[in-house]
């Protein structure tokens, strides 16, 4: 039946995608809730909450005040909390009681707005989907709001930058879809930077780890974007709506892709510095928005079958670099949100447990977070690729660094 | 010490207010809430799981299983916990109900073994949407006779309203008990997560009547749970778990007694006679020749207990109080409700013998603390209460590990603080801590002197604050990381 998991566990949900896509950017988050959601997300979700003084809390909305639409309760609560601590946003975000009640959140940013001359955001989500589209959500109303365009003084430099060099200036990128959920904290995006710089990148805004507001600011200063999880594909349709900004979909893992990567990247770079420098009004609707890199592939030479479960954009690169390295055939079952088109043909969608087990009868090896383990049948091999948005803290000290060292699963068949 | 990526580059002012100027109950007005990263207390999926065999099935939206499959997983008991998610779509379709019924069926056909209980956990949603629980839990029942189901509830958003979830929850680990001859011999006690130390004042006194003592904590299998009910008397000393014994008592015709916590002598006296009146009136009856003189031996020698317990302890705690305030003298001590049910009533007792407690960590005031907050405000105006989930509390650790920085205080291995309860510590930033939750186990004259003995420990030797707070339900004897 779906919607029910007799033992697998569940990812982290939309509200916490919000709360971990926006930690370090010196905002304070509010979730509208009663009470749990922050405990939740503080102790397995969020593995900065003792190391970093962000601001996460609840609203605390009890039986009463959803029963007769107190919003004013939440308000005042906020710009108090603001007031004292000088956020430089305010962010709410949205639980299942807000969603039965219809809490307007949109209207009730407006009004804390104004009040206290904060930026604001609501975001509508409902805690019923997964922290995919809660963490795009946040990260697209980061660069709707807060990111302006380049100032004109930067833009004539950099003009003048390329028009004198004799060599490429290098292309700078920005790295969309950096949470702890995916990339845990174990230098995982310090390797993305790194394979960034070691192809000749320059590294621009990290959404959002790594990079603080003020950096993120400037993300409109970048030439091409790198989406390396479903979280950042709400800022890259963005960044392309509001400044033409196309983006790469991929994740350096193996030579091989990180070689094609390499060339998407320059390519739709390259695209983009053109019409900066010398293109029209008219052309940008010509321009690379979104590159999912690589979608079409050698042949499969092995009948072995590797099936991948969990994040698409993540899995979806492991399994293109296996396929590249090792030749097996992969297929990839999504169990968080991904837009149309990502995913190749065969790979599946499969949110609930009852989706997931007849997919797995076929396959040899199963490449998915541990907790994942019961539901998978002896004859496969096992391995494990232990994510914080499925099993929280519990794996963390086994979750490998892929871009650093993808030999830890490519060498396992 | 935190990173600061906050907006206010100068220090927040952390909320505290003298014992002297602090409303009861209510100290602090309520607010956004901060959630510390101190996690030994127990949740709603350990306490459920003190029931033996049982299978816990949640159904909620994925926010808030979350949080309660990680706790299962952290136990290493996923094969006793299952889901059913609730959608967007099913707060529109009007299917509630039927979600509950046929997805609890369905995992229940899944389940490689019949479990002989299954607690079923609902949600906001589910109290929002007006669900008919009766008719859930009848079909349920009329599906599987074979199981024992019981409603339990994840709804934080009514812990304002009537019980708490905390409470709630206490009182459903009994419901489960079926009606059985009750035995004169056998007493349980009740609605403790924790077991009740062999040491502590009531099983002595138990031991000395010579009653079977029956606890949740102990029970191996679902057969022994159910042995709890030939229990003739039910001792709750959790104020959270008082309305469960009055239920028991209404449902199994026990007795229900409640024992208040406390580190007050005269009180703990006080309370020690109540049990041994209550003991003696129903497990010391009489109704023919042979038990009449057991009754009588049983009621002499509860009677005897009370006052050598009494004698015995207050020798007892004199001893370990010197001891303990030879040894950390001046030092600040700090704690936080955590610890145990009475923390205005441990710092009063510290507080009247010498020691140098500073800080009282609180959100609101225990009405059982009511006389011990009467009697600081008059005696020692100046202790600082602090909340533990006011927003600004998200900054008090660097606060106080910036300031004692400055001072030089706890260089070393000296203790700067010593804190009773894991909130305290983490918000002390100090490793010089008592680690227990919930009383721990403790009551009575024992709880003092097991208490100071923790103290002593607490001061000499430095514990792993960051790691040991963080672990869920300290005590369940399984959660790991």
């Amino acid at each position: 039946m779906k919607q029910t998991a007799r033992i697998i566990s569940t990812y982290s949900a939309d509200v916490m995608g919000v709360c971990s896509a926006l930690f370090e950017l010196g905002g304070m988050t509010v979730m509208h809730d009663a009470s749990g959601c922050n405990s939740t997300y503080t102790t397995h979700d969020e593995p900065r909450w003792y190391d970093m003084d962000s601001m996460v809390y609840i609203s605390g909305i009890s039986e009463m005040e959803a029963i007769m639409g107190d919003d004013e309760k939440l308000i005042e609560d906020i710009c108090e909390a603001a007031e004292e601590m000088h956020p430089k946003f305010i962010a709410i975000a949205g639980t299942p009681v807000p969603a039965m009640t219809g809490f307007d959140f949109e209207a009730v940013a407006e009004v804390i707005e104004k009040r206290t001359g904060i930026p604001t955001f609501g975001f509508p989500t409902t805690g019923m989907n997964t922290y995919v589209h809660g963490a795009s959500m946040a990260l697209e109303g980061i660069v709707t709001k807060l990111i302006d365009d380049p100032s004109d003084e930067w833009i004539n430099e950099k003009l003048e930058e390329v028009d004198k060099s004799d060599e490429e200036v290098p292309y700078k990128v920005n790295i969309l879809g950096l949470t702890p959920l995916d990339y845990s904290v174990n230098g995982q995006v310090e390797s993305i930077e790194k394979w960034l710089t070691d192809r000749g990148f320059v590294v621009g805004s990290r959404f959002a780890m790594g990079s603080s507001l003020e950096e993120i600011g400037r993300a409109s200063e970048a030439e091409v974007n790198l989406v390396v999880s479903g979280t950042g594909l709400g800022a890259a349709n963005a960044m392309y709506r509001k400044f033409a900004i196309p983006s790469v979909i991929g994740l350096p893992i193996g030579l091989k892709q990180s070689d094609l990567l390499e060339d998407a990247l320059l390519q739709t770079a390259r695209e983009y510095r053109r019409f900066r420098t010398s293109g029209t009004a008219s052309e940008r609707a010509g321009l690379t928005r979104l590159k999912i890199h690589p979608n079409d592939l050698d042949p499969v030479v092995k009948d072995n079958i590797v099936v991948l479960i969990g994040e698409g954009v993540m899995n979806f690169s492991l399994a293109n670099s296996i396929r590249f390295e090792t030749g097996h055939k992969t297929k990839v079952l999504c169990a968080t949100e991904c837009p149309e088109g990502i995913l190749r043909e065969w790979d599946k969608m499969t949110p609930d447990e009852d989706d997931i087990i007849p997919e797995l009868a076929e396959a040899s090896y199963i490449i998915a977070d541990p907790l994942y383990r019961p539901i998978c049948p002896d004859s496969a091999k096992f391995i494990p690729l232990p994510s914080e948005a499925f099993s929280g803290r519990m794996y963390r000290d086994d979750i490998p660094d892929l871009v650093k060292d993808p030999g830890l699963i490519l060498n396992q068949f | 010490m935190l990173k600061r990526i906050n907006g206010n580059k100068d220090r927040v002012r952390i909320p505290g207010v003298r014992i002297a100027d602090a409303s009861f109950p209510a100290p602090f007005r309520s607010g956004l809430e901060y959630s510390s990263p101190a996690r030994g207390t127990w949740n709603i999926v350990h306490t459920g799981m003190l029931i033996p065999e049982a299978h816990e099935i949640f159904v909620c939206a994925a926010g808030c299983l979350r949080g309660v499959i990680l706790t299962a997983a952290e136990m290493g008991l996923t094969d006793r916990f299952s889901t059913v998610a609730v959608r967007e779509h099913n707060l529109l379709d009007g299917d509630m109900e039927d979600l509950v019924i046929e997805g609890v069926a369905d995992i229940i056909g899944k389940l490689p073994k019949r479990p002989p209980a299954v607690l079923v956990y609902t949600s906001c949603v589910h109290h929002f949407t007006g669900v008919d629980l009766d008719m859930i839990y009848a079909r349920l029942r009329e599906r599987f006779p074979d199981i024992d189901f019981t409603d339990c509830y994840m709804n934080p958003i009514m812990r304002k309203s009537g019980l708490t979830p905390d409470q709630l929850m206490r009182s459903r680990l009994y419901t489960l008990l079926h009606e059985r001859k009750q035995s004169r011999d056998a007493v349980a006690i009740i609605g403790n997560d924790l077991p009740t130390q062999q040491d502590s004042d009531i099983m002595k006194m138990f031991r000395a009547a010579g009653l079977k003592v029956h606890e949740i904590t102990s029970c191996r299998n679902y057969d022994e749970y159910q042995e709890m009910a030939e229990s003739s008397v039910y001792v709750s000393y959790n104020p959270d778990a008082a309305a469960g014994g009055d239920m028991l008592e209404e449902r199994l015709g026990g007795k229900h007694h409640y024992m208040k916590f406390s580190f007050d002598s005269d009180e703990i006296d006080e309370e020690l006679a109540k049990l041994a009146d209550t003991l003696v009136s129903v497990t010391c009856g009489a109704e023919d020749g042979e038990d009449a003189a057991k009754a009588a031996d049983r009621e002499a020698a509860v009677r005897r207990a009370v006052t050598d317990i009494s004698e015995q302890g207050r020798s007892d705690i004199r001893k370990e109080l010197d001891e303990t305030l030879a040894l950390i003298g001046d030092t600040p001590v700090t704690i936080d409700y955590t610890f145990c049910p009475r923390p205005l009533g441990l710092a009063r007792l510290l507080l009247e013998n010498g020691f140098n407690v500073t800080r009282v960590y609180l959100d609101g005031i225990p009405g059982a603390d009511r006389a011990d907050y009467e009697i600081l405000r008059e005696k020692y105006p100046d202790l600082m209460l602090h909340p533990t989930v006011h927003a600004a509390m998200r900054f008090a650790a660097t606060e106080n590990a910036e300031a004692a920085a400055e001072t030089g205080a706890g260089s070393g291995d000296s203790c700067r603080v010593l804190a009773i309860g894991q909130k305290a510590a983490y918000f002390e930033n100090t490793d010089n801590f008592v680690n227990v939750v919930e009383g721990g186990g403790m009551l009575g004259y024992e709880a003092v002197t097991h208490t100071m003995k923790l103290m002593r420990d607490a001061y000499i030797n430095k514990k792993n604050m960051r790691e040991l707070v963080q672990i869920k339900g300290l005590g369940c004897g399984i959660c790991a990381r």
